[in-house]
């Protein structure tokens, strides 16, 4: 019998807030260990949580742009478990009662985005960092970093909507790139700001009811998500396929020897004992916050992207690929402002993502370099063909290193663009009247020696002038030379 | 001014003598440790820790303000960053927390002084501060009977003047019993009024910083100082404070309910007999008695059990011997890290109620247990709302018994349970409560009434008290004058 994967996703999103959820200490990454710490966020005896106002905005954000419905007033709860990076030994989060409710979000290329609905999203604590084990002589021991102790995360919780691993892997970095794009958080899963745990189970294709699932934990790449979902669809698939069942449990995915290990079966399953956080007040979202939240949100990147196809007549593909991050959109469309938005397209896709994929640079760094203006300016230039394409490449180039608009480029370089008729006839009289019998083969017919002299053309111009230019100049010529005009007055020195 | 005399001031008085360079702030802050009093703490056994540089480094870096020089006793429970926190157990034994906990930084921003941390139930959890692992404190009217608790110790270290004013908290009565039992004044704020930040949390929900004195007049002026919002207690409340500056202002036309049902069983009748004097004594003052039945007693017992002990399992969780505090050295694996420390480190009790609480809130007993307990206690707070309608204050017993001997009650949880029947309503429904002293019973043992107010009642609790103080002779004294504190004698 065929047998057909449901997939939920658990996704931890970290945010990028100064402070951390229930105290002041600095939420960053990196700082030397226990150095973010206070008698909060350390649990020590006494200490009490208060809510971070910033994180509560940056969870009302992300809720706002996928849809969800805001709860009014939400409750904090604790979760019971103990494990020294916990220290507490309770996490405070959300649980019958969360910030968010629903919503979806929306995968794929403008135009066709299917949309993955979603449970819920809530606001949590993040636990320290363990490593371990550690050696010391012949003894083994764990530490403890508590700088992560208490930075806020989001919990999203989605519906058991996915079948295919692939689709898991497009949901995560669609949601990376909504968290960048809202700026809540920089979403780095190798820095563990966007983690993700799946729940899996195979049922027959077609049935109604959902089989026994497993979890997945720490899958820390959407690679891993990917790899690992498959590793585990592939094992039940075995498991079902030989008569046998899946058992209730928790399992980890180690990608780097795709090599799945049972953590714990359903007899550990653990009771987490929630009860409502009774140290903190019911949070309560008034209605100006959330207007206020609803006003600052940024356009989605779905619906910008499905403007820019019917703005600008772009592709749903490029489209997509322009709003990948919000900052490249914006410089498109700055671009697209001044140039032709078609051709500023195909600059900003190729030219643009190639420097910042050579140098690994943000396109921040890229645009205080090259600010949309001056890019767009270039492509304007190209567009009215009084640059061509190689020279526009080049000038391009030293935009990267140096100041000054195109013109004072091309001077301090010692060239001029040759992208005007009158500019290149010249030179194409000359290689004619040097390649006599390339001329001849040409009058014969053939279109190759036709490309050899356009070569020529081209580097005696070196390379200043565009090559569907002289290919129209030269066209014109042998169609005069073919209908029997007499050839105009060669230049001097020619034959 | 020798410390014969210092140590019987009140606090106002003693802050006074300080401003006024009649005494240092250090002779003010030692004169119950030097004094005559001191004779009573090897016996009364009220204090846990005890530093003599740490008061003298506060008497020096406070010689100002309205508590200038004043030593207050700080309940083991309530963070000091100069004096171990221990919770008189031994999970905590030798823990020095990092910082003060809010109460403690208002108290010395105001010139008071730590003067030792007050024995307490291990965790706040009892009704004798028989459950301390330093051992128990003695009632300084007789030293084989307790002095209530779990507060005891700030509460006796008071009546046999170590301190005119005391810390303590009050969770279900652990500020109220144990001030009844040593016949001195102890209030219990309206919830969220006192700061609970720094305070190591039993039930979060029902714990409030409470403060004991031997005069309505320094409470009066300790709670104006310290209450007030805390943003570090997201629980307290935002608002301004109820003004207590009227604390001598009488009671004249003052409504007082009157449930004597609540006595006609179970309380003993030198109780009554006090229920009876306090109740004349606030008419010949102008107030009136407002008879009616009250009975949020019926199911407020087991409401109580369930939401503290739920409660007190989760705050209680974070000592487990890894980051402070005991840790078994044979705990060799996670597990037994845990278990091993957890079991040495907590007395009986407190594990009782660990264990209680874990049941109340595990997967298929919560709804029954936890959420059943939260309508009962929603309940119950509507109950008081609507006996506040009929009346300004309530007039009650503190407890229905004198203070009984030491080990009465040890091996019988349900009976020390019973001891807070009168108290703890005042903590489900969130409302103030103060007990005052009227005059002692047939044997020298303090005797007491307790008052519950409305939210924010305050002022007129603190009036009422005064009014008692006075013994009802008049509704409204000279702020000058002075009651004498029935002090014990030592035998």
């Amino acid at each position: 019998m065929a047998h057909e994967a449901v997939i939920g996703l658990e996704c931890h999103i970290q945010l990028r807030t100064r402070g951390k959820m229930f105290c002041g200490c600095p939420a960053e990454f990196g700082a030397p260990p226990d150095t973010n710490v206070c008698p909060v966020c350390l649990g020590l005896p006494g200490a009490l949580p208060r809510a971070n106002r910033a994180a509560v905005e940056a969870a009302l954000r992300l809720g706002l742009a996928l849809g969800c419905a805001i709860r009014e007033e939400s409750v904090f709860a604790r979760k019971h478990y103990f494990y020294p990076d916990s220290p507490k030994n309770y996490q405070i989060t959300q649980y019958d009662r969360p910030l968010c409710a629903g919503g979806s979000l929306p995968v794929g290329e403008a135009g066709g985005e299917r949309r993955y609905d979603l449970e819920r999203l809530h606001l949590e604590e993040d636990t320290g960092k363990s490593s371990h084990p550690v050696r010391a002589g012949d003894r083994a021991f764990s530490l403890v970093d508590f700088n992560r102790a208490g930075v806020p995360l989001l919990e999203l919780v989605t519906q058991p909507v996915f079948r295919e691993p692939a689709e898991c892997a497009a949901f995560l970095a669609a949601l990376r790139r909504l968290v960048r794009w809202l700026g809540v958080s920089d979403g780095d899963m190798e820095k563990g700001q966007l983690r993700c745990d799946a729940n899996v189970s195979l049922r027959p294709a077609g049935a109604a009811a959902l089989g026994v699932k497993t979890e997945l934990k720490n899958l820390n790449s959407i690679r891993g998500v990917e790899r690992g979902l498959a590793a585990e669809i592939a094992r039940q698939r075995l498991l079902l396929e030989g008569g046998g069942v899946v058992g209730q449990a928790t399992l980890s995915y180690d990608v780097e020897h795709d090599r799945l290990a049972v953590m714990r079966s359903k007899e550990d399953a653990h009771d987490y004992r929630y009860f409502p956080e009774p140290d903190l007040p019911v949070l309560r979202v008034v209605g100006a916050v959330l207007e206020a939240a609803r006003a600052g949100l940024p356009e989605l990147p779905w619906t910008r992207a499905a403007r820019l196809v019917g703005r600008y007549g772009l592709s749903a593909h490029d489209a997509s690929v322009l709003c990948e991050q919000r900052e490249l959109a914006d410089y498109y469309e700055a671009c697209a402002a001044v140039a032709d938005e078609r051709l500023a397209a195909n600059w900003v896709m190729t030219e643009v993502l190639r420097v910042l994929h050579e140098r690994a640079g943000s396109i921040g760094e890229f645009a205080a370099r090259v600010p949309a203006v001056r890019l767009g300016g270039l492509v304007a230039r190209v567009a009215a063909k009084e640059i061509p394409g190689p020279l526009a490449k080049q000038v391009f180039g030293w935009m990267l290193d140096e100041e000054g608009g195109v013109d004072e480029l091309l001077a301090r370089h010692g060239v001029r663009a040759m992208g005007a008729a009158t500019d290149l006839r010249p030179l194409v009289l000359e290689v004619l009247g040097e390649h006599a019998a390339a001329v001849a083969q040409v009058l014969a017919g053939s279109s190759r020696t036709l490309d050899f002299l356009v070569g020529q053309v081209m580097k005696k111009s070196r390379g200043q002038a565009a090559p569907q230019v002289v290919r129209e100049l030269l066209e014109t010529e042998f169609a005069r030379r073919a209908a029997g005009e007499s050839p105009p007055r060669a230049p001097r020195g020619g034959p | 001014m020798s410390a014969r005399e210092l140590w019987r001031l009140p606090a106002r008085a003693l802050a006074t003598a300080v401003r006024a360079g009649e005494c240092t702030a250090l002779e003010a802050v030692s004169a119950g440790w030097d004094g005559p009093a001191a004779l009573w703490e090897r016996d009364v056994h009220a204090i846990a820790h005890s530093d003599p540089g740490a008061r003298a480094a506060g008497a020096g870096a406070a010689p100002s303000g309205p508590l200038a020089g004043v030593p207050v006793v700080v309940k083991d429970n309530l963070c000091t960053h100069d004096h171990p926190t221990t919770c008189c157990s031994r999970m905590l034994d030798g823990y020095q927390p990092p910082y003060d906990a809010t109460v403690v930084q208002r108290l010395r921003e105001a010139g008071g002084v730590v003067s030792g941390k007050g024995n307490m139930d291990e965790f706040a959890m009892g009704s004798s501060t028989e459950f301390s692992c330093y051992g128990p404190t003695r009632n300084p009217y007789d030293l084989a009977r307790v002095p209530g608790g779990s507060s005891g110790g700030p509460a006796a270290a008071v009546a046999y003047g170590l301190a005119p004013l005391a810390l303590g908290s009050d969770t279900g009565g652990s500020v109220r019993q144990p001030a009844a039992f040593c016949g001195v004044v102890g209030l219990k704020p309206t919830y969220g009024r006192l700061s609970r930040y720094g305070l190591v949390a039993f039930a979060s929900s029902l714990d409030q910083v409470g403060i004991f004195g031997r005069h309505a007049g320094d409470v009066a002026l300790l709670y104006a100082l310290l209450a007030g919002p805390d943003p570090l207690d997201a629980t307290s409340r935002a608002s301004l404070p109820p003004d207590v500056s009227g604390w001598d202002g009488g009671v004249e036309g003052l409504r007082f309910g009157w449930p004597a049902n609540l006595w006609r069983e179970g309380v003993e009748a030198e109780v009554v007999a006090g229920l009876e004097e306090a109740a004349a004594w606030l008419e010949r003052a102008g107030a009136r008695r407002v008879p009616f039945d009250f009975l949020p007693g019926e199911y407020a017992v087991a409401t109580y059990y369930l939401v503290a002990t739920a409660e007190a399992s989760s705050n209680l969780a974070r000592f487990d011997g890894v980051r402070y505090g005991h840790r078994d050295p044979a705990g060799h694996d996670l597990h037994a890290l845990y278990t091993r420390s957890r079991s040495a480190g907590f007395g009986a009790e407190v594990q009782r109620r660990i264990l209680l609480g874990t049941y109340a809130l595990s997967a298929g007993y919560y709804e029954e247990v936890y959420l059943t307990a939260q309508r009962a206690r929603a309940r119950i707070r509507r109950e008081y709302e609507a006996a506040f309608s009929r009346c300004d204050l309530l007039l009650m017993p503190a407890a229905p018994t004198l203070p009984f001997r030491l080990g009465e009650k040890l091996d019988d949880p349900l009976a020390m349970y019973l001891s807070d029947i009168f108290t703890l309503g005042a903590n489900l429904a969130g409302i103030p409560g103060l007990s005052a002293p009227v005059t002692p019973a047939a044997g020298g043992l303090p005797r007491a009434v307790q008052l519950l107010g409305p939210d924010d009642g305050e002022a007129l609790l603190l009036r009422a008290a005064r009014a008692l103080e006075v013994r009802g002779e008049r509704a409204r004294l000279d702020r000058s004058h002075e009651v004498e504190f029935a002090w014990p004698t030592k035998r």
